[in-house]
């Protein structure tokens, strides 16, 4: 005591509380090549068949099926009508573009704030969101109705001498999700090099080390080489983090340009954007957790990361729900008769008061159990409230966009809005080509980033005793 | 000598052993020698003696010459080749072009950080000389290895070897070129 007290002129900083290690059972950098190469080099397990034979059905049969017909004859055979003129379509839009965003948020967000846990989760998510971004970035372009003439979107030279119109979001969203899509593959391939490197230096046929070392494109981590990667997975990250708030704010800004009550609203592009992480948390909720267990990677994303993805769900449920508060609030201060009656209606208007329901109880309700450690703790539960979180989230984007196009200010003009049985098969299909792919990435690329979590263990610190230092930390 | 050969591969077991050993054996005076590991060792950058990469040049080159290509693409179609009324907005505003080539720029920067890493690290490429010995498959997986490059003006075969084992190097190797 009286030594500290002495201490107050020259100050000692306390020491450093060890923090929890990201893997448990102080496995070692070899242990863990093995561990996490060995899915996509063993063989390939039941349940895995099982999973994807309904999955390669949606994708291969359900989707080509009903995109053929839709093409073939027209946005007709969708619900979509006047005045609903976005229906499911839009909805699943908006909805596949938010799954992605978790997985943005997950591996360049927590990358530039050093959460070094998140290596250990950030390629399955960086997957998820370069899936569900392909997913998202085929409904508008069906949604065109005449896709042959989808390339008009793009400022290409043609015989009518005609460019896009770039005073419309609608062609901001062009550009914002093809840029997603493009980044968020480049940084998902950017951090698979070093491990399909690894995967090349321990295949055994020639097939394997002929695909992996060409796509592997001569990596061999040389100083210099990590040296300039890190750099670009910094740069990367960097632009990954600016993609998660601006590709859901200009799908945002699609909406409240317009003049319809219900999206003529400033908080649009934000709302969108949380949305958009809260649905992809929710997302990743679906997949890590049958994932750890059929992978059997309960060690490497152990339930204290869980546990830290269970509140950053909770935190960004707060955030929805102070945004639905502000909706509420503005609506009625504005004044606006048309505003306070889309927003009356969301809850007790005739036909669609369950979407407004779903959506409040759901989002804003059912998260709250994350605040209880024993519901975190469980897996199960935790599970299920990210499946329910993904439909309430779906609800979210059907009360904004059928909600408000349903009922506007003239009642001559009023309708109602039901998806036909296209609209359901092929967001069924795209679920399907989701997932297949998803399974096909587990199958054939190292689904947690070895070199990543290898280099976040103390095993990888010079200065460390497990990293081969003399005497330790001093 | 010096074309048959690629330079002299030695193994180590932890990241501070192969700390230690690449700083001494840059204090030995070799300059052309490169480290290999399975992941980034924080600390090796200073004792290579590498400056700040050059990928974040490459990105903001890249980036703001998309940013300003989108400005000028907008301003030519929108505002000068075939000028359109649109509910009484100006042809070109700086607010409304911002968006879009803003989204390009980030586009063109996450292209030149991923070009700019593979042209500064000559990737890809189809083959390395250390790839013929099977014990640099260890690189990717849990050992670290330290070649000193034969075409070093220090080298020689027996002095570098030397060197190497009093480092605590081991399994050292001759690699062909």
């Amino acid at each position: 005591m009286a030594e500290a007290a002495t201490n107050l002129k020259t100050f000692v900083p306390p020491a450093e509380l060890p923090r929890a290690p990201i893997v448990e059972n102080n496995r070692g950098p070899g242990w863990l090549t093995d561990k996490l190469a060995s899915f996509a080099e063993g063989k390939t397990p039941l349940w895995w068949w099982i999973l994807f034979i309904p999955a390669v059905f949606g994708a291969a049969v359900l989707l080509p099926a009903m995109l053929i017909y839709q093409i073939s004859t027209g946005v007709g055979v969708w619900g979509n009508n006047q005045p609903v003129a976005w229906g499911w379509d839009i909805i699943n839009f908006v909805w596949w573009v938010g799954v992605a965003h978790a997985g943005t948020l997950i591996s360049a967000m927590l990358f530039l704030t050093r959460q070094h846990w998140r290596t250990t989760i950030g390629r399955a998510t960086e997957a998820m969101t370069v899936f569900s971004v392909m997913m998202a970035g085929l409904y508008p372009a069906i949604h065109v109705g005449r896709v042959w003439f989808a390339w008009f979107m793009f400022p290409i030279p043609n015989s009518n001498g005609l460019w896009p119109q770039f005073r419309s979001p609608l062609m901001w969203d062009v550009f914002a999700v093809n840029t997603y899509l493009v980044v968020s593959i480049l940084f998902w391939y950017l951090g698979l090099i070093p491990d399909l490197a690894v995967l090349r230096d321990r295949a055994t046929t020639r097939v394997r080390k002929f695909i992996y070392g060409f796509l592997a494109m001569g990596w061999i981590g040389s100083a210099r080489h990590w040296h300039h990667y890190e750099k670009a997975y910094v740069v990367l990250s960097g632009l990954c983090t600016l993609l998660v708030f601006t590709v859901s704010s200009i799908v945002g800004l699609d909406f409240c340009t317009s003049q319809l009550a219900g999206w003529h609203a400033t908080i649009f592009p934000l709302y969108f954007v949380v949305g958009a992480v809260y649905c992809g948390f929710g997302m990743v909720l679906v997949l890590l957790i049958p994932l750890r267990k059929l992978c059997h990677l309960e060690e490497i994303i152990t339930p204290r990361h869980m546990d830290r993805i269970c509140k950053l769900t909770l935190l960004s449920s707060l955030a929805i729900g102070y945004i639905y508060l502000m909706e509420y609030f503005i609506a009625w201060y504005s004044g606006d008769p048309y505003e306070r009656w889309v927003f009356g209606h969301r809850l007790f208007g005739h036909t669609y008061w369950y979407g407004g329901w779903i959506m409040i109880v759901v989002n804003v309700g059912l998260a709250q159990l994350l605040w209880f450690k024993r519901v975190r703790q469980n897996l199960k539960l935790v599970f299920l409230i990210g499946v329910l979180i993904n439909i309430g989230m779906w609800f979210e984007r059907f009360v904004i966009i059928v909600g408000s196009l349903y009922q506007d200010f003239l009642p001559a003009n009023w309708g109602v809005y039901f998806p036909t049985w296209v609209d359901i098969c092929t967001y069924l299909g795209t679920l399907g080509a989701f997932f297949t792919m998803y399974l096909l990435f587990i199958k054939f690329l190292p689904l947690v980033a070895i070199a990543e979590v290898k280099g976040a263990l103390p095993q990888a610190d010079p200065e460390h005793p497990l990293g081969g230092a003399k005497g330790g930390r001093s | 000598m010096t074309a048959k050969y690629y330079g002299l591969m030695a193994e180590f077991d932890s990241p501070a052993a192969i700390l230690g050993a690449a700083e001494k054996v840059r204090a030995a005076g070799y300059r052309r020698w490169d480290v290999f590991t399975p992941f980034p060792i924080h600390g090796l950058d200073q004792v290579a003696g590498f400056k700040n990469s050059l990928v974040g040049w490459f990105a903001l080159l890249f980036g703001g010459g998309a940013f300003v290509a989108t400005m000028g693409l907008i301003w030519f179609s929108n505002a000068f080749d075939y000028p359109l009324i649109v509910g009484g907005k100006p042809m070109f505003s700086p607010p409304m072009s911002f968006v879009p080539s803003y989204i390009m720029m980030v586009l063109g920067a996450a292209v030149g950080a991923f070009v700019g890493m593979l042209a500064l690290n000559g990737l890809p490429r189809l083959h390395h000389p250390l790839l013929q010995k099977a014990r640099f498959a260890l690189a990717s997986r849990d050992k670290f290895f330290l070649v000193i490059g034969a075409n070093d003006l220090k080298f020689s075969e027996t002095e570098t070897r030397r060197l190497l084992e009093s480092l605590g190097g081991t399994h050292i190797e001759l690699v062909e070129a």
